[in-house]
């Protein structure tokens, strides 16, 4: 189970073991900010099982995308703060 | 997905160890059976990923379970409204597709309880259960110094499961007392004995971390992201410096679906007879909608629920003594835990207390009520439709924060006018 995917991160390249969410890849690439609240305040994951949508980030142009609810997959990219 | 396959017998919503039992017990009682789940695993939020990793223990046992039924499963689909009596709708990537049922079991699940604090928004500040969830994805806790503090036996399962994952732990702090919690531990040998050898094993586990009762987390510091937490018991006050603080003050029963089917809820869970029926006839509940007992009582409840669904109700009976056991240990739980009075106010005028529309205390305050308070305010009314603060302004001002109305999850664009029967899906 040693399979490896990459995708991006804000235009970065990260590469993690298959099975991970996009949560923890964004944790993994050092980022702690994941959205910004709409009076402009950092916000990351709270809840992980898909209830708070803290975890928000936009995937391959989609925005609203909770991050704790979707597994990564090749060549996916991510973008933090909307 | 054709129309013929789109009817079943029994429908199960839900494929954590409850869902599991109920979809093995009803697929091996011979009943066309569909089981589903939001999320792209199967196992609900203790088992999940452990599919793929070959899984161990229970989780092993019953996934292989359902596996040897001939049960239909639908991952990433998720239930979002009830257009007409015996169908379901719900999302999936494919698109939104109907679901046409005969008897119904919900088996959701539950939510963390999340209390307000200063600075609880603050990213590095993560759900007690939340981060065990997300550790199971894969979320780094290597050299991470970490603060628990909230209340339940799920802080022990999760100190240990941090620490296996390279974290350090540095205090766990429950903010029910310890006479409370020696009361419990006596009753344990008798409600649930295999829990002992389980608590034993987190004992050894956690060797050299600091378990304290009667103590919690007043506020949490930093600039961009978590720096430290200052905590309190009855003789101090001081501050830890932290990576993450993970809270949470035990877990809520997920409801919107009972409601939306008009099932009876009485004191924030599910009502259901011993057969796990609800007050809709065909629709039956299991696991935590209906009282919060862990593992093992969401297990037996399940399986109660796949034999009535499929009117074996000798076979459900015989489950009966474990299924009491199983309630007599929630009970001892909720006293163990009842929350103290000092947790549920700690949040100051400014703390944000729904944190989809950035909402404070003081904004809230000059309300009577939920709904008044969510018309001005928008409290409430963000993505989580009131699944974290609904819970925090029951306990602080004991408003009924119940919200129910359809889609119970926000839906795509198109979900809810789109599926013409037979259409659905198909185009994609
Ligand atoms: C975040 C979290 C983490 C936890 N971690 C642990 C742990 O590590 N160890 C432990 O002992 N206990 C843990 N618990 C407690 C654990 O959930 C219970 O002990 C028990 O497993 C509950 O089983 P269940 O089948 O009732 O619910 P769950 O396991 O919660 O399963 C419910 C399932 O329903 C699905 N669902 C909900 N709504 C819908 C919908 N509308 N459409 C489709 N599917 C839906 C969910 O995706 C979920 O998979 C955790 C609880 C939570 C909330
Ligand atoms: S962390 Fe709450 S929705 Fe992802």
């Amino acid at each position: 189970m040693a399979e490896i995917v990459s995708l991006t991160i804000n235009g970065r390249p990260v590469r993690v073991p298959s099975g991970t969410v996009v949560a923890a890849a964004l944790a993994l690439a050092g980022e702690s900010r994941f959205r910004r609240s709409v009076a402009g305040h950092p916000r990351g994951p709270l809840c992980g099982m898909g209830v708070c949508f803290e975890c928000s980030v936009t995937i391959d142009g989609r925005p609203h995308c909770r991050s704790c609810q979707t597994l990564c997959a090749e060549g996916m990219e991510v973008r933090t703060d909307e | 997905m054709s129309d013929a396959n789109s009817r079943f017998e029994v429908v199960v919503v839900g494929a954590g160890p409850a869902g599991l039992a109920a979809a093995a017990a009803a697929a091996e009682s011979g009943r066309r059976t569909l089981v589903l789940d939001a999320t792209p695993w199967l196992g609900g939020q203790i088992w999940r990923g452990r599919e793929a990793k070959g899984g161990s223990g229970s989780a092993k046992r019953w996934l292989a379970r359902l596996q040897a039924t001939d049960a239909v499963v639908a991952r990433q689909t998720t239930v979002v409204a009830a257009p007409r009596p015996g169908v379901l709708l719900a999302e999936s990537p494919e698109g939104p597709r109907e679901i046409g049922w005969e008897t119904l079991i919900l088996t959701i699940g539950a939510r963390e309880l999340f209390l307000p604090f200063p600075g609880w928004t603050l990213p590095g500040v993560v759900g007690i259960g939340g981060l065990q969830v997300l550790v199971k994805g894969g979320w780094p806790l290597d050299g991470k110094r970490i603060v628990i503090a909230g209340s339940g036996p799920l802080l022990f399962a999760a100190g240990a499961e941090y620490r296996a994952a390279g974290a350090d732990v540095v205090l766990i702090a429950e903010q029910t007392d310890l006479g409370k919690l020696a009361r419990f531990g006596l009753s344990l040998p008798r409600l649930a004995p295999r829990k002992i050898t389980q608590a034993a094993q987190y004992q050894a586990s956690l060797l050299g971390v600091p378990y304290r009762p009667g103590c919690w987390a007043v506020s949490a510091q930093g600039a961009d992201r978590l720096e430290g937490v200052t905590l309190r018991s009855s003789r101090r006050t001081w501050t830890e410096r932290c990576d993450v603080l993970a809270t949470g003050f035990g877990f809520l029963p997920n409801l919107e679906l009972p409601r939306l089917f008009g099932c009876r809820t009485a004191n924030g869970a599910a009502v259901v007879d011993d057969r796990q029926e609800s007050s809709q006839a065909g629709i039956f509940i299991a696991g935590e909608p209906t009282g919060i007992g862990g593992e093992g009582r969401a297990l037996v409840e399940g399986l109660i629920a796949g034999f009535s669904a499929a009117g074996r109700l000798e076979r459900a009976g015989r489950l009966e003594k474990k299924r009491r056991r199983a309630m007599a240990f929630s009970r001892a739980m909720d006293r163990a835990f009842a929350l103290r009075e000092e947790v549920r106010n700690l949040a100051s005028p400014e703390t944000l207390i729904c944190r989809c529309e950035d909402v404070a205390r003081r904004d809230l305050e000059k309300f009577g009520d939920w709904r008044a308070a969510k018309l001005h305010t928008r409290c409430g009314m963000g993505p989580c439709q009131g699944r974290i603060c609904g819970g925090a302004v029951e306990k602080l001002y004991g408003w009924d924060a119940a919200s129910n109305r359809p889609p119970v999850f926000p839906v795509q664009i198109g979900t809810l006018r789109d599926p013409e029967p037979g259409s659905r899906g198909a185009s994609k």
